[in-house]
């Protein structure tokens, strides 16, 4: 354990090195390729801006390298695979959009992830509001958003062992020691198999993410409710408007662009959710969603590169309108130097 | 009496309403953590006997036991006694009370001779020692069955993280996860922060273009680009002749992922440097690699610390990136994936669940408790610039 720890740092500080010495390499050789020397005035500027042509592309290089392999190439590839067979050698067509336009998997995961896009991020809006307004207004409050935001921290595979002790079920006149079934069974319920009720326990899932995810509303909401001039709420005050209106009318107004990020930050998360539906009900029970659709196909039976892909594109397609938006906003603000 | 009501008044009915609404709520989001945390302290027996939230008062059970056997009687005046203790080796607790029907293990006292009929009393003790005594010789060749209600008071024991950490390879996770995280940590900062300075203090064409795409990029779904990246991953993984599920794959693999993130929040804060600090440095003929290393790098401290307690949290706690870039062998399984696969073989052994769930979140919260500061800005800086 110990040989590992070591070389787990020695490559580690070797890879550091090795990728710091990049840098350091190619600005010298940059350097040497064109020199600036001292009598030569013209040769100097002229291997000066030389400089400052390549010089952005050496700082750029890895960045783009990386990106170019691990993102862009990709989703062309993928594009591409998904007219081709599962061992994506042979052309198919439309074939795998047919399948997932007929498959009633496909459509049982469409339908749980438009579920979840509903309630996710509206939730986690509205609680993250609601503690943002509250919290704002005591004296501990900075404690309690540390608490309400630490979920944000764990995993979600941790997430998910520590909500499924929550629902955890014991059959017969067992203890119940799922903290939910220990409730219903006080309260002279039945104990019940929660996460195997079929559309309900899409709920119970989604109730791990909402835990995660409030806190980061919360935070962001919150630094956007102090940027509200307070003027604008004395204004209302003097006009008698009770906290009820001065909340709904001054307040969630003069935040909305705010609410807006939020929210499709929520949105773009939801999609990709995976870890929560593997680790506690891997799609059974009518839970799957596409990420998880996609992932099972791209392994099942040896792979089906074909259907993964148009699952993966369907994925991708429902995050394209934000990202247009993003990189509109980015536009605008872009000023540079 | 009086001061509560005028403290009340003081503070106000609505302000009491906030005060206890949040208390509430933080309670309700606390809950959950806390029961794992309890739960893996506790003894394997009283988990699945009782509620972790009744882990601090005792739990009382029903054991069975037996009696020593009709060898071992010895003659008292005109009684033959069998005398002991109800619990066998290892065993311990009080008992409230005892029976010798299963259906009813408490139909006996403790401390009070019992009636058994035919002659025989037993009187057990709450320690457990007992005098079974009869005006007869006893008969047959084997100890009476009794059932016993015993109570324990609470244990807490640090068992279940010996066990996981030892023998259900949650330490070797552990490390496993430390050999991923740090280099996946560190790579892309550097070389994130060169693009970010290239991004907003040189000129060059397409820089427009480029920052578009670092936009667009940030939200491409991870699922596009596993499967061609599986394929890329095993081409080279057969050309070079070599497993094409190698720590160096998956350090390149998230160093990637992070990167449009990272690129975007260290441009924001660079390009916001002050400008004469940067032209001043130029004037005096600094290049803009010494520039980088001695002026930007040291003052973009804050940002590079948000963005790394991101790269950290999102690496260390990723299951998807892991699973299909790392093997499943116990030198490659990483927290998360460990965490995922005892789920499966160990549904039910919520001791090893629960100690194998807090030893896979304890690091990332410690990074946030200690850090939370920079991770807030780096929030800020993230999302509500981006919008």
């Amino acid at each position: 354990m110990v040989s590992q720890i070591v070389s787990a740092i020695g490559v580690m500080v070797v890879g550091v090195f090795i990728c710091a010495l990049y840098y350091w390499i190619s600005d010298k050789v940059l350097n040497t390729i064109f020199p600036v020397p001292v009598g030569n005035v013209t040769l100097a500027s002229r291997n000066l801006n030389r400089r400052a042509v390549v010089r952005p592309w050496l700082f750029l290089g890895p960045a783009l390298l990386l990106l170019g392999i691990y993102l862009v190439y990709p989703v062309v590839a993928t594009f591409i695979l998904s007219f081709y067979d599962r061992a994506g050698v042979e052309y198919v067509g439309f074939a795998n959009y047919r399948w997932a336009f007929l498959d009633s998997g496909f459509r049982q995961s469409i339908f749980n992830n438009i579920l979840w896009l509903a309630v996710v991020p509206a939730a986690c809006t509205f609680f993250g509001l609601v503690i943002a307004v509250l919290t704002d207004r005591i004296w501990w409050g900075n404690i309690a958003k540390s608490i309400v935001f630490m979920p944000m921290a764990i995993s979600f595979v941790g997430a998910s062992v520590i909500w499924k002790f929550i629902y955890e079920y014991r059959g017969g006149n067992d203890t119940q020691i799922g903290l939910l079934n220990a409730i219903v069974t006080w309260f002279g319920g039945d104990p019940q198999v929660w996460i195997s009720i079929p559309f309900w326990n899409n709920f119970f899932l989604m109730i791990i993410l909402i835990w995660i995810q409030t806190g980061f509303a919360m935070v962001i909401l919150s630094a956007a409710l102090r940027g509200i001039p307070e003027e604008t709420i004395e204004a209302a005050v003097i006009d008698g408007a009770n906290g009820w209106q001065i909340f709904w009318k001054i307040m969630v107004p003069q935040i909305w662009g705010t609410i807006a990020v939020v929210w499709t930050t929520i949105t773009i998360l939801v999609l990709k959710v995976f870890d929560i539906v593997l680790t506690m009900t891997n799609g059974q029970w009518d839970t799957m969603v596409l990420a998880n659709l996609m992932f099972d196909w791209m392994f099942r039976g040896g792979g089906d590169s074909g259907r993964s892909a148009v699952i993966a594109l369907i994925i991708m397609a429902a995050v394209t309108p934000i990202m247009i938006w993003n990189i509109r906003q980015a536009n605008q603000d872009a000023g540079g130097h | 009496m009086a001061s509560l009501t005028t403290r009340l008044k003081r503070v106000g009915l609505p302000r009491l309403v906030v005060h206890l609404s949040v208390l509430f709520i933080v309670i309700l989001w606390l809950i959950p953590t806390l029961g794992i945390l309890v739960t893996s302290v506790r003894d394997k027996g009283q988990i699945t006997t009782s509620g972790w939230w009744t882990a601090f008062g005792s739990s009382s059970q029903t054991s069975a036991g037996r009696l020593g056997d009709p060898g071992t009687a010895k003659q008292e005046g005109s009684n033959y006694v069998i005398r002991g203790s109800v619990f066998e080796n290892g065993q311990s607790g009080t008992v409230k009370a005892f029976g010798t029907r299963v259906q009813e293990p408490a139909a006996f006292p403790v401390g009070k001779p019992a009636d058994l009929g035919e002659g025989e009393t037993l009187t057990v003790q709450e320690d457990g020692a007992y005098v079974y005594s009869k005006n007869a010789p006893f008969e047959g060749s084997r100890g009476k069955r009794i059932y016993l209600t015993v109570t324990t008071p609470p244990t807490f024991t640090l068992d279940n993280y010996r066990t996981v950490l030892f023998s259900e390879g949650i330490g070797q996770a552990f490390i496993n996860s430390l050999t991923v995280t740090i280099p996946a940590t560190i790579i892309p900062i550097l070389i994130a922060a060169f693009a970010a300075y290239a991004l907003s203090w040189m000129h060059f064409p397409g820089r427009a273009l480029i920052i578009a795409l670092v936009v667009g990029l940030i939200v491409v779904p991870l699922q596009m680009s596993l499967i061609p990246l599986l394929r890329l991953y095993n081409e080279v993984g057969n050309f070079l002749g070599t497993s094409s599920k190698t720590y160096a794959g998956i350090w390149l693999a998230h160093t990637a992922f992070g990167m449009p993130l990272a690129i975007y929040l260290l441009r924001n804060y660079i390009a916001g440097l002050p400008k004469e600090i940067i032209e001043s440095a130029r004037v005096d003929g600094a290049s803009d690699f010494e520039i980088f290393l001695k002026i930007v790098l040291p003052l973009s401290f804050p940002a590079l610390a948000s963005f790394s307690i991101f790269q950290f949290l999102w690496v260390w706690n990723d299951l998807l990136v892991a699973i299909v870039f790392l093997g499943t062998g116990r030198d490659q399984l990483v927290l998360t994936g460990s965490l995922n696969a005892l789920l499966g073989s160990r549904g039910g052994n919520w001791e090893i669940l629960t100690a194998s769930a807090f030893v896979t979140i304890v690091v990332p919260l410690a990074v946030f408790f200690g850090l939370q500061r920079y991770l807030v800005r780096g929030l800020l800086a993230g999302s509500v610039k981006g919008g």
